[in-house]
Order: structure tokens, then sequence, then C-alpha cells
């Protein structure tokens, strides 16, 4: 749950990459930092970090997903706020780290860690209270929420705050919205199937909105969703609504 | 490949049904705008279940000493309490009551741990007819189905089927599909088993312990038939369906139905303390409990998975699962479907035969939110999924741990450990496999059969980052 | 099977007992209605699943409940003489169907009991104007029957007796102490169920149709 109280702006914070953003969607990390920077708040990247351990996590290898946590935490060891551009990576270091960490000899540093971390909407919402100015042309837009932003980081309402602000766009809602879109990590390809259906059901369903943009704070859905745009476009013959993550998405059309 | 499993047969053929998956979803939309309607105030819902969980767990937390109460208290009220280890320990026991009395016949209100028991199956290979009574079970058993949903168990049903299931079984009632009279044959045709039935059977909502009290929760009245017109009636229910107090009873009856169905309350509540006293007209002249273990005590020896036990079986997990709404209940093979059943089932019968339940799942948590009393559904799965794969199987009370974990699985995770919790041997491969992402094949199997293959990025974040001069430390 | 009893019990005392925080156990929902509201609840709940409520009062109670009768077109009636309703039923029979007492047990006039009364006529402990709620008790003389079996169930509430929620009902009437009935029995409406394609119908197996009469 996003903290009650929330600290005064911070002059120098942590940034948490992730591994697909590292890998996948570098864009949506170095649009995050840009945000962050625009609010004249020093941004660390710590060039050891990896992953927070989430797929070894949900599929139930705890031993070897506390070996890569316990990495992570040694290398954000200032006491500093640490932002994640995705709600599922936050909730792992946020909720799940204390679990993991349960009874072993590091544990007061994960809890520690776990208590500094915060989602990057949530951040710029909450913490650094960002005014954004839109310069973009009108467009419609949907939003994800992600399962985790939504109820394990407890910040479904963010990204619509975010772009509240945004004078020339206008939010879409679809149906189901607060429905998982079936990625869950390894879930998709344990459960192809079912996961399909989900994704068919998504898309369908954001379609029907209209709006031509889709905006998510973790790109494990983005990747999800917008693969089966893509394919429907390759395959179906239907128009793909543009994906992309909320910050690369806010930076597009508020930097000058 | 291996040969796909039944799950996996079952639930591709679920998913191939777009009529009944359309039916599902409509049910599912009804049930979960019923429940939202019931909760205005968002602060006073988190309230109650803070109650309600807070209630279950204490209870929990003096299991033993509850179950003694109650059975002290039921015994001086004149109720006849047998304690059953297994299924077939309970079934027995329902059977020798059964044979005391001469009875041929029993006639049966909704209870989920008789359907756990097997009890229909059981007693009729021993010659003796169980005969559901609730509307929904009743459809199901002319079908020769299970329940599709623990508190609408004919939800997979649509309304054309039950019409065609009745003229097919009682072709002297004429066809109809108007529901009220559907429901009108249903009532005369059990009204007239009401009246001759030897035995009753029931389950039990809530248990207490400080007053020796059987609650039941039901809107149709066949409860209150099957626990009042036989002159036996038998109780069976899980160990853990008891609270300590009375007043314990308020809170969890006005949170029960709204989870469920939405209502506020359902039609009847009927709190049941003895059979008939010697100056009373009617009920029941016998009155039994069976309580049930069936792998029950084992979940209670986990702090962690005793949380399971908390639950008060309404289903509203069910309701908002987006995975049950896609493959409805049967697909599960269990008694209890559902996110319940995917955590339960597994704890009860063991992960070798319901272990590939606990993948079914995208832990999205909704169950979780909704839960009435604070189950952290998604939570449970995640360690049930460790129990599975775990080489410390001493640690946990799960029957079969470790019995999932597979060579190969197991050596992709240990090599992803080793490369992510080292930073030089990560980042040389994360640019080693950006430089090579021309390679990666398009077909990335089942992911790639409704989605395009995710392309990797030209330069990696931490490449960008540091090109760009942000500090690194 | 004292073995299972030893068994389960024995696996339950093993276990280190987790510690809980069972603070907001005691928590009761504060609702204060005046009588009015309570009344005005009480009524728009039992409306909603399709109770009849009708208003009287101790002058014209009786008159009511014979309208009632009459409206249905009744042939009969079941009660007990010896409520303090019934009593006066009894005293005017005139005015009402023939009347019939729950004298017997049910073993010795089942057939008639299930297939030849019409209705059955109740007293009521209280109500719950949160869910729309008549609490009953049954005692040798209103057995659990008489609430259930005929097809029409008329209930009288003296609205002197209407609780806000029913913890305070439990509360206030003092359960505990008073030691429960055989059968404490919560009724919300006629009998009902949606378990063919969600489509509700009234009068599965208890009563079709609920008539409550507030006094």
């Amino acid at each position: 749950m996003s903290q009650t109280t929330n600290p005064p702006k911070p002059d120098t914070i942590y940034f948490f990459g992730t591994c697909l953003i590292d890998l996948i969607y570098p864009k949506a990390g170095v649009s995050a930092v840009q945000l962050l920077q625009r609010e004249r708040v020093k941004v660390i990247y710590p060039q050891a970090q990896t992953c927070c351990g989430q797929p070894a996590w949900n599929s139930g290898y705890r031993d070897e997903a506390r070996q890569v946590a316990r990495a992570q935490i040694k290398f954000f060891p200032k006491n500093i706020p640490i932002v994640i551009p995705s709600g599922s990576c936050a909730g792992m270091m946020k909720t799940h780290y204390p679990e993991l960490f349960k009874g072993e000899a590091d544990e007061v540093e994960a809890l520690n860690l776990a208590n500094r971390v915060y989602e990057l909407t949530e951040f710029l919402v909450d913490v650094l209270k960002v005014q954004l100015q839109d310069l973009g042309e009108a467009v419609e837009v949907a939003v994800h929420t992600s399962c985790s932003a939504r109820r394990e980081m407890g910040v479904a309402d963010k990204i619509e705050q975010l772009l509240g602000q945004l004078s020339n766009v206008d939010v879409k809602e679809q149906a189901y919205k607060t429905e998982c879109c079936g990625f869950g990590g390894t879930f998709a390809i344990k459960e192809p199937e079912i996961s399909a259906a989900m994704v068919a059901d998504k898309t369908l369903h954001i379609r029907a909105t209209g709006a031509t943009q889709l905006v998510s704070q973790d790109c494990g859905c983005l990747m999800n969703i917008s693969g089966a745009f893509a394919y429907q476009a390759q395959h179906e013959g239907k128009a793909a609504p543009k994906a992309q993550h909320i910050a690369e998405f806010l930076w597009e059309r508020t930097h000058g | 490949m291996a040969k796909p499993t039944e799950f996996r047969i079952d639930v591709e053929k679920a998913l191939g049904k777009t009529e009944v998956r359309a039916h599902f979803r409509k049910a599912m939309d009804t049930l979960m705008t019923n429940r939202r309607n019931q909760f205005p105030d968002d602060a006073a819902l988190q309230a109650l279940r803070t109650q309600a969980q807070a209630i279950r767990a204490n209870a929990l937390s003096k299991l033993p000493e509850l179950l003694e109460q109650l059975e002290t208290n039921l015994t001086k009220n004149g109720v006849q309490v047998h304690w059953a280890e297994t299924t077939d320990e309970a079934n027995q026991i329902v059977l020798g009551i059964m044979q005391k009395h001469h009875a041929q016949s029993i006639i049966k209100g909704k209870s989920m741990v008789s359907e756990e028991m097997g009890l229909n199956h059981f007693l009729e290979e021993r010659g003796i007819e169980a005969l559901e009574s609730d509307l929904g079970e009743f459809i199901i058993q002319l079908d020769g189905e299970t329940p599709s949903h623990i508190i609408m168990p004919a939800i997979h049903k649509s309304k054309e089927q039950i019409s065609k299931l009745f003229h097919e079984k009682f072709p002297d009632i004429p066809y109809t599909d108007n529901v009220d009279e559907l429901t009108a044959s249903a009532r005369r045709i059990l009204r007239d088993k009401f009246y001759a039935a030897p035995v009753g059977l029931s389950g039990v909502n809530f248990a207490v312990a400080e007053t020796g009290t059987l609650c039941l929760v039901e809107n149709e009245g066949n409860g209150r038939m099957s626990t009042t017109i036989p002159p036996v009636h038998i109780a069976v229910t899980g160990i853990e369906k008891v609270v300590e107090k009375l007043s314990d009873i308020p809170p969890l009856l006005s949170i029960l139905p709204r989870s469920a169905t939405g209502q506020p309350i359902t039609t009847y509540f009927n709190m049941i303390s003895g059979p008939r006293k010697a100056d009373e007209k009617d009920g029941p002249t016998e009155v039994h409990l069976v309580l049930l273990d069936n792998g029950r005590s084992r979940i209670y020896s986990d702090p962690e998975l005793l949380a399971t036990l908390r639950c008060i079986r309404c289903g509203a997990c069910i309701n908002h699962c987006p995975v049950y709404v896609r493959i409805g209940g049967h697909s599960y093979g269990t008694v209890y479907p559902g996110p319940i059943g995917t955590i339960l089932e597994p704890q009860k019968e063991g992960l070798k035969v319901h272990g590939e339940l606990i993948q079914a799942s995208s832990l999205c948590g909704a169950c979780g939110e909704v839960c009435p009393v604070r189950i952290p559904i998604p939570n449970i799965i995640n360690r049930l999924r460790h129990d599975s794969v775990r080489k410390d199987t001493e640690n946990t009370p799960t029957q079969d741990a470790g019995t999932r974990r597979k060579p190969l699985e197991a050596a992709i995770w240990q090599a992803w450990s080793w490369s992510a919790s080292h930073p030089s041997l990560y980042n040389f491969g994360g640019k080693t496999a950006t430089q090579l992402r021309g390679l990666v094949p398009n077909n990335l199997g089942a992911w790639t059969k409704v989605r395009t293959a995710p392309k990797l990025a030209e330069q990696t974040l931490h490449q960008q980052l540091k090109a760009l001069g942000v500090d690194h430390e | 099977m004292s073995n299972a009893r030893t068994a389960i019990l024995q696996r339950l005392n093993s276990v280190e007992r987790p510690v809980v925080d069972v603070s907001a156990r005691e928590s009761l929902s504060v609702v204060s209605w005046d009588k009015a509201e309570c009344i005005h609840r009480f009524t728009e709940r039992m409306q909603a699943v399709r109770a009849e409520v009708h208003r009287s009062d101790r002058g014209n109670w009786l008159d009511k409940v014979a309208e009632i009768c009459k409206t249905k077109g009744l042939n009969n009636l079941l009660l007990s003489p010896k409520t303090e309703w019934g009593q006066v039923i009894t005293q005017n029979a005139a005015q009402f169907p023939r009347l019939k007492h729950y004298e017997r047990s049910i073993e010795d006039w089942k057939e008639e009991l299930f297939y030849q009364v019409d209705a059955g006529l109740t007293s009521t402990l209280g109500g719950i104007a949160e869910t729309g709620t008549l609490i009953l008790w049954s005692s040798p003389d209103e057995p659990r029957t008489l609430s259930l079996v005929p097809p029409i169930h008329i209930a009288i509430l003296d609205t002197d007796k209407l609780y806000t929620t029913f913890a305070k009902a439990v509360k206030t009437q003092g359960w505990l102490e008073q030691g429960l009935p055989t059968n404490a029995l919560l009724i919300s409406g006629p009998s009902r169920s949606a378990d063919i394609a969600q489509v509700l119908a009234y009068g599965v197996h208890g009563p079709r149709e609920l008539v409550v009469v507030l006094v």
C-alpha cells in the first residue's frame, strides 16, 4: 500500500530500471530518468543492478530469487528512495522482499530497502508533486494499470492523475478495466491458452474505446498487450493502438 | 513435449465453448456488480473485513479448545458429535447412522463437505438414495454432474439446458422454459421426498462453541426442510468452521451473503442448537454432527498456510477470478474450484494430484482483494509453488512437496540466479543478447500464437544511461 | 471414532499457536436509527425481496390480518391459540377462514400439514431494520414447520421489538443469557432461488409469500 505520509522531496534518488526495460524497453527507462531529473532530483543508476528476482520468486524458486535479491540490496545501500518504473518490480521489492528474507541474517537490510521503494507514477504524484504541461496533439488514451500497481502497491489512480494534467489528452475507459491482461510473468508461458483468452479480451475492450494510444506503468503488461495488438494487425488487419510506458508517453508530450 | 494433462485438456475444451464462456462472464458480472452495490462505503467494508478476519483468526488460534467446547455444549444440547480423520471415516459414520435407522434414503441440503466426501456416490454404491434438494444441486444431480461453483452449483447451465433436462427426466411434466414453472415442478417433486425422507443432511456455515449451535445460511428453505422434517438430521462440517462466541456471528453473517451473492442477508439464517425437546411438536429427534479433518489439521500446522482455514466459503474469490470466468468450475477437476480451490485442493489432496492448479493463476490479486476474511490467496499460491519445487521438504507440511521440481527447470533458474547476481555476467549477457537480437526467433511457442515476439533493444538501459552520463556510483 | 477425535486434537494441540491480533473482533457497527427510520428501512428491505409489509396498530391489527386472509382467499389458517395474537384471533374466529391449531406432533398429521394448509401465522421475537429480517424462536406453541411448510407465512411483528442490527438484537434481548432455543431463525423474505440461469424464482421449498403485519 502507498504511504499515508509522504516524505519531503529528496535531493537524490536511486533508479532501479528493471530487467525488462533494460533489455527490451530502455526508452521507457531513459524517459523516466529524464522526468525525474527535470524535477531537479539527482538520479543514481547503479550499473551493477540486474533484476528484482521476481521471475524466480513467482516460480517457487525462492533460494534463487533470494540470491538475486540479495545482490540488489547491496547495490542500493544509501538511505534514499528507490524509484522503479514498474508496479510489479516495485511490488516485489516492497511487499515480497520482507517475506523472502524473513529470518535471514540480512532481514533488516531487506526491510530497509523495502521501505524505500516507490513506483514511478506514485513518486511523481505523491512525492515530487509534478506539474506537467502538455505540448502534444490531441489524443485519446486508454490506461492499463497493472494488477501489481493496483493491488500490491495501491497506486491505481496515479496514471490518471498525471494524464489529468495534460490538456490535450482524453482518457477513454475500457470495459473490465481492473481485470488482469493475462501476462502474469510465467503464467503466460505455463498457461498459454488461458493467458491468450485473457489478452484477447483485453485488446478487444481497449479497441472498443477507440483510443489510439495505450499507456501502462508496467512493461510486462505492455509486452503482452502490444504483442497481441501487433499480431492482430499482422494477421487480422486491425489497427494497432500505440502502446507505451507512461514515462515515455509523458516525456514525449511534455519536453520542449 | 510431455503428454497434455487432464487439466490442460479440460482447459482447452472449456475455452473452446464460446457460448458457455459468455454465460459464465454474464453470471460473474452480475455477482460482481451485486457485491459492489452491497459495499458502497469502502472504509466500512475494510473495517468489516478486518473484523471478520479477526473473528476467524481468533477461532483458529483456539481451535482444539473450541472444538472440545463445541462438543461439550452440543452434547449437553442433545446433539451427537462424531469425529472423522478422513472422508472415508466420515462416510462410514453417516452410513452407520443410516443403518441404525434402517434408512434407505437421505435428503440433502447443500453441503460442500459432503461433496468433498463423495457421499452421494458412496451411499449409492451401497444401495442408498442420496437426493440433493438445493435447486441447483438437484439440477446437476439430474444430469450426473458435480457443482461448478460452490454457491451456485448449476451456474454453468443455461435455462434452455435445464428446461430440456427437466423434460427428459420427468416426461410427465409438460415442457416449459418458464423459470417459475420449472421451480414449481422441483418444489412438488421434492416436497414428496421431504415428506417421506427418514434422514436429512446439511452442511454447517458456522458452529458456535459457546452455545453449541450450528448455523446455516440459505435462500430456498431446503436447508430448513432437511434439518426439520426428517426424524434424523446429520450435519457434516470441516473442523475449521467453529467460532468462539455467539457475538462472532452477526459480523460474519453480515459479510458472507454480501460477498457471495450480493444479498444484504440470505432469506434464512437457521441456528440449530439441538434435537426436538420433549414438549416440542416437530424437528428431528436425533441430531448428529460429523467433524471432518481430511487434511485440515495438516494445513493448521503451518503458520502461513493456516490462513486457508479462515475461509467462510462465500465464493467471492471465484466470482472475481479472471481465470475461473474463462475456464469455468469443472476444468479444475476438483470439489472446490477457483482461487480457493487452487489453494485448498493441493493442500488437501497433495501436490501430485492437484499441483498443476497452482500455475493456473496470473497472481493478479483480485481474489485476495475481495476475500471477506482477507486470506492472502496469491501469497499462498506463491508459497505452494515454492513447496512444489523446494528441496527442504521437511520444512513444509504440504503433501508431495518437492515432487514437481524438474532438473532442467531447476538448472535454468540456478543459471539465471547466478547470472543475475553477478553484474558483470549479467551485463555481458545483456549486451551480447542485444547485439545478437536479430537471432531471436520470431516463433516463441505459445507466446507467438496470439502475439508477436518482443524485440530486444539495440542498446540496453545500462548502456544508454551510462552514455547519458547518469551517475552510476 | 474416538481414535479420530484423539488424533485430530493431538495434531492440533501439537502446533505452536499463531499469535493473532484480534483487536478488531469486537467492533460493533454503530447505527442509531429512531423507530420511524427502523420501520422505514425494514419495510424497504422486505419489499425489495417481494415480501408484503402492512402497517397496523393495537386497534386495527386484527381487522388487517382478517383482511389479508380474505384477499389471499385462504381456506384455512394454521396458528397457535396460545400466543398474544393467536388468542385474540381465536376469540374472533368468525372473521377468519377456518383456524387450525398446531396441537399434535408433526408425525400425527404430516399429510394435512404438507398438503392441506393454506397459510401459517406466527408471532415474532423481533425484527432487524438493517436487513429487513424477522426473528423467530421455535417453541412448543409455535413449531418450526409453522413458518416453513405452508405456502404463505403471515408474521406479526411488534414494532417496539424492531432493532437496528442483528448484533443489537442479540445483545438487547440477551440471547446468550436466555439460552438459545432448539431453533432460532432469521427470515428475510419468501423462499427464493436464482439457481436457474440467475433468474429469481420464489417459493422453492419454503413459503412462496411472506406477509409481515407491523403492529
